[in-house]
């Protein structure tokens, strides 16, 4: 039995990992042989609901920092959460 | 009809700012539709020529140079010309960009049917500048395109968003993208800064589209139809939390997307305001009081030093 990793991306509405999905990507070291995301877009409503899912959380964003000058800018989405699971096949 | 007749509303300007694109179904007559895929292959065959070095002998159309003016890029009587030259066309672009902009480049982009090639979300070019001008790009469908054969797929206002071209692909999904489908004739036009990638097409069809990306080359400021701005342009006071109209530029440019949520959408709001200010040339112009509030500290603060 080998282990594969499965990697999910979520951009959530704000830096709390309890807010809304808006955002998602999902990359599959099972090849397409472990469980798949659920069918609903978004996959997960929240990062709270990917984690009661059985997901582990990878990392979580600290919070901007700012710089002056640059405050009202926007770029990356800044609330990324990346989650894992870990699947025997 | 004159150009004039088909410049775009203040409406249709503060939509485009808001989302980064304005969609024109079947804006391109048939006869231009149905003539003018054999100038894009030609076109297209010059191009990949070109670019692998050899002489673009394929014929047709001669390739453009970057800072052509319009009106100078193609001839008149060819299909692409003709299109090019549409009263209906050059108000479009007269009002986002200004008379006879340069030519940046264009491309033929034939996906052929069965293509799996699938590009991930990206921004054209390089990272850019943080001023509020802009340039445009004209996406133009000859044929019909059905739903997920083929249509550039794009992310409604993420254009003012500034990231370098690819740090966008890891974003795979995100509400309330879209992925064009419509009618033969139809043309999209985007703000240069808009999230997109090329699609498979599965379909038994090649898919045709034709962009080209045009700079200004004079200020952008209220190039539109301006009959409708007095009533719809609004001064710094219009405050979702005071009091707020319903019917104004700052209502249009509060609307958000999907993937718009929480608090981060009011620094979407507060870059739209900017390039507002700059089209309108109303450098007091605010969505919301954001900009306003903090302008006032900063008069505060001059004044006592």
């Amino acid at each position: 039995m080998t282990k594969r990793q499965q990697v999910l991306y979520l951009w959530l509405a704000e830096g709390a990992l309890d807010t809304e999905t808006i955002g998602w990507a999902f990359h599959d070291g099972t090849d397409g042989d472990g469980p798949q995301l659920p069918d609903e877009e978004p996959p997960y409503v929240s990062g709270l609901a990917a984690l009661q899912d059985g997901w582990f959380l990878m990392q979580s964003p600290s919070p901007l920092a700012l710089h002056p000058g640059t405050e009202h800018e926007v770029s990356y989405l800044v609330n990324e959460f990346i989650f894992e699971r870990r699947i025997d096949i | 009809m004159p150009v004039s007749n088909h410049k775009l509303t203040t409406q249709e300007m503060a939509r485009f700012v808001a989302d980064g694109y304005l969609r024109f179904d079947k804006l391109i007559p048939s006869e231009i539709n149905q003539n003018i895929i054999r100038e894009f292959s030609l076109l297209e065959s010059n191009k990949i020529l070109q670019i692998v070095g050899q002489p673009p002998e394929a014929g047709g159309l001669q390739l453009p140079a970057s800072l052509t003016p319009l009106s100078e890029c193609y001839p008149p009587q060819s299909f692409l010309g003709q299109l090019l030259n549409l009263p209906e066309v050059l108000g479009i672009v007269e009002s986002l960009v200004g008379p006879n902009p340069l030519f940046d480049h264009d491309f033929v982009h034939r996906l052929q049917a069965g293509s799996e090639y699938k590009q991930h979300l990206h921004v054209d070019a390089v990272v850019d500048s943080a001023d509020p001008s802009f340039d445009i790009q004209l996406f133009y469908f000859p044929q019909d395109v059905a739903p997920g054969a083929g249509g550039t797929r794009f992310v409604p206002a993420t254009h003012l968003r500034r990231t370098r071209a690819e740090g966008v692909g890891r974003y795979q999904h995100l509400l309330g993208e879209q992925q064009f489908s419509g009618e033969a004739g139809t043309l999209m036009v985007f703000h240069h800064g808009l999230w997109h990638a090329g699609q498979p097409n599965p379909s038994d069809v090649d898919r045709w589209m034709y962009k080209i990306r045009l700079n200004p080359r004079v200020s952008q400021v209220r190039q539109w139809n301006m009959e409708d701005f007095d009533d719809i342009h609004n001064d710094s006071s219009d405050h979702t939390f005071a009091r707020m109209r319903h019917d104004s530029v700052a209502q249009i440019l509060r609307s958000l997307q999907p993937w718009q949520k929480g608090h981060e959408a009011r620094y979407e709001q507060m870059q739209r305001a900017l390039v507002w200010r700059y089209l309108s040339n109303d450098p007091g112009f605010d969505v919301d009081y954001y900009h306003t509030r903090i302008e006032q500290r900063v008069r505060l603060i001059e004044e006592s030093s």
